[in-house]
Order: structure tokens, then C-alpha cells, then sequence
């Protein structure tokens, strides 16, 4: 089904809005500017956003549907990156055209991409029905992502299962909206409370992070243009992990030297 | 238990609420993961009692079925004090399924012989 040495990423999490898309296309910034040709699918056709997150919207002319029925080349369809140009993004369809994408089209879809890219990043969309069984179909290795929120964790539980199910290996956690203040007062489940219950080793965290609401609006992800805040530094050490370097992950609440840090480690510190 | 706990515990507050979670969440993620609802839950544990006390008698009080998970495993686990065995046609097979109440059974006690 799909080209040998190309990796075939899925980016999912089940519940909507913790962040599937915007790791999506950082990620794929950040490998990119490392020197991995990578595309970006985008196999949420009903309600489709990373178009938009990469400042791609007005470029786009055709989609995987256009490629499969024939009627442009692959080439057409993909749009690539102006200041990154070893990305390129590939739709899977348009809303309109709802009920025509199969499993089998997006196997296809992925062998084709394999011949160009070292690496498909496949963005799922939310939910468990057909969309995301779409889009498992061409996924070889999956990242879940999720917030350290009783809903975001119950549904990624959910979604891990039916990864396994359908014999998705590895699947890496990567813990967004991280709030190290909360997590010290013990007002947020930690990390290891999310790594213990959902049993996943940990790919990276990203702290809560207003720059990423002004990388959205400028349609610009962080990770393109080398900005210091602490969600591009986490975007570019996922990169970083996922391709086998060695990057030590920070535990959001040792992180801090301040009095409240100190007081916050003291008051998680298990006594009996 | 850690001194946060500890503290809240003694100023009588509510436990932070990352330990709510947590707990919460084990206990959904445990149901949800076995497919099974609170009401088949309660169901199963009714039917298992009733297979048990067939054999032996039981603690209906002290007894408890229940769904924990870790690593992704989720397991049934039952905890079913013994008070007595029952004494059986074949009395070999209740005694063994457990030595320690056996042995404070008194051999061939009741006139319940199951026929």
C-alpha cells in the first residue's frame, strides 16, 4: 500500500479543538526547516483548517479527489510552501463532496505521496466514524494528542484502542496546553497522570502559549519564522524526537526556581 | 498521599481537584475500555455471586466485583470472603477452591446437602 522508507504519520485525538491541526502544521514546519521533505494531508475534508493554520487558503486549486478521478496530476494538486518549500499540502477533499473518499482512495493517495516525501503527515479529523477511519487507513505510526482534561484524555483512550486495533505502531502522546502553575498547585492532572492512564511514552509537551493564537491569525506557524516563545521550542524538539535525536523532555513542574515552584514540589511530594 | 492532601485534609477542604480527576477518569476509562455499563456491571456481579455462593458460602456484605485497570489492562477483580464451604456431592472440589475457609468448615456441617 505504501512506498518503503516513507513514514506515514496520523495526528489524532479523538475530541475536537485540543490541537490536532496546529501540531499538524507546526510539525511540519519544523521538519521541513530540518530538511525532511514532508507533506501535510489533510484528511479532515468536511470541516478543513490546515489550509488556513499554514497561510495556504488562496492557493489551493485542486484536491486528492481531483488526483484520484484523474482529472489533474498529483503535481497540480500539491500546494508547496512558499518560504519552506519542502512542504507541500495536500487536501483530501472538498465539503462538497462528501461521500466519495473511501479507505482504499486514501491508501492510494499515500502510496503517491510516498514517492516524493519522506515523510506524510496525515491531520484526522475529530470524532471516530468515518473520517478518521479514512484516515487511519493510510496511516502507518500515530501522534495522539490530547490536554490534560478528563474529556480530551477520556477520548484519546477511546482512539488509542481503535489505533490498536487496526495494528497502528508506535503511537507517541504529545500533551498540549500545559499549565505548569495548575499542575504544581495539583489543580491540573499531571503528566505522568496522563502517561500512567493512557500507557503511551511521551513524544513532548506544549505549554500553554498565547503566540500560537497570533501564529493562527497571521496564518504563520511558529515554528517558520524561529521565534523563541515556548511552543515553538516544543513543536521543533517533536520534530527533533521524531526523527530518533534524543531531546530530554522537561517536567513542567521542576521547571520553575522561584519560592511557589519550590512550595509546589514540596506540596506534591509524597509523604505516605 | 502527599502533604497537599494532607493539609486539605486537616483544614477539612476538598482534595485538589487533579486527584478528582484522576480518579474520576480511572473509573470511566475502566468501563469504558470493557464495553460494559455500570447496569451489566451490576448485573455480572449479581450472576457471579449467585455461581459462588453455590459453592461456598459468602460475605454478600464484604463482597465486591469490580473493574480496575492499569497499563491499559483492564481487569475483573473479585474479592469475596469465605465464611464457609459448602458441602458438596463431590467434596473434593469446594474444599480445594479454597484452603483457608475449608479449614475452618467444619467437615460435612448442615443437612443442605445440594442433591
Amino acid at each position: 500500500m505504501t512506498a518503503p522508507g516513507t513514514r506515514y504519520i496520523l495526528i489524532c485525538s479523538g475530541k475536537g479543538g485540543v490541537g490536532k491541526t496546529t501540531l499538524t502544521a507546526n510539525l511540519g514546519i519544523a521538519l521541513a526547516r530540518q530538511g525532511v521533505r514532508t507533506a501535510v494531508l489533510d484528511a479532515d475534508f468536511g470541516l478543513r483548517n490546515l489550509d488556513l493554520l499554514l497561510g495556504l487558503e488562496n492557493r489551493i486549486v485542486f484536491t486528492a479527489q481531483e488526483v484520484l478521478a484523474g482529472s489533474c496530476r498529483l503535481e497540480q494538486a500539491l500546494v508547496k510552501h512558499k518560504q519552506e518549500p519542502n512542504l507541500a499540502l495536500l487536501p483530501a477533499g472538498n465539503p462538497r463532496m462528501l461521500e466519495w473518499l473511501k479507505p482504499e482512495d486514501m491508501q492510494r493517495i499515500a502510496a503517491m505521496l510516498g514517492e516524493q516525501f519522506d515523510i506524510v503527515l496525515i491531520d484526522c479529523p475529530a470524532g471516530i466514524e468515518d473520517g478518521f477511519k479514512n484516515a487511519v487507513a493510510a496511516a502507518q505510526e500515530a501522534i495522539v494528542i490530547t490536554t490534560p482534561e478528563v474529556s480530551a484524555v477520556r477520548d484519546a483512550d477511546r482512539v488509542i484502542g481503535l489505533l490498536n486495533s487496526h495494528g497502528v505502531q508506535p503511537i507517541q502522546l504529545v500533551l498540549n496546553r500545559v499549565r505548569p502553575k495548575m499542575m504544581a498547585n495539583q489543580e491540573m492532572l499531571s503528566v505522568s497522570d496522563v502517561t500512567d492512564i493512557l500507557a503511551l511514552p511521551l513524544l513532548g509537551l506544549v505549554m500553554e502559549d498565547e503566540q500560537v493564537i497570533v501564529s493562527t491569525n497571521r496564518g504563520e506557524p511558529l515554528t517558520l519564522n524561529g521565534t523563541k516563545s515556548p511552543a515553538a521550542l516544543a513543536y521543533n524538539n517533536i520534530a527533533r524526537r521524531l526523527r530518533g535525536e534524543e531531546v530530554p523532555l522537561l517536567d513542567p513542574t521542576k521547571a520553575g526556581r522561584g519560592l511557589r515552584a519550590k512550595l509546589g514540589r514540596l506540596m506534591t511530594t509524597k509523604i505516605f | 498521599m502527599t502533604l497537599r492532601d494532607f493539609i486539605d485534609k486537616l483544614l477539612g477542604r476538598q482534595p485538589a481537584s487533579a486527584n478528582v480527576a484522576r480518579e474520576r477518569l480511572q473509573l470511566v476509562l475502566a468501563h469504558d475500555r470493557s464495553d460494559l455499563n455500570p447496569e451489566l456491571l451490576e448485573q455480572m456481579r449479581r450472576e457471579i455471586l449467585e455461581v459462588v455462593s453455590r459453592y461456598v458460602e459468602i460475605d454478600l456484605d464484604e463482597g465486591d466485583v469490580s473493574l480496575e485497570t492499569e497499563d491499559r489492562v483492564t481487569a475483573l477483580v473479585a474479592n469475596l470472603p469465605i465464611k464457609r464451604a459448602r458441602p458438596l456431592a463431590e467434596p473434593g472440589t469446594a474444599a480445594d477452591a479454597d484452603p483457608a475457609s475449608a479449614s475452618s468448615a467444619p467437615a460435612g456441617d448442615g443437612a443442605i446437602a445440594t442433591a
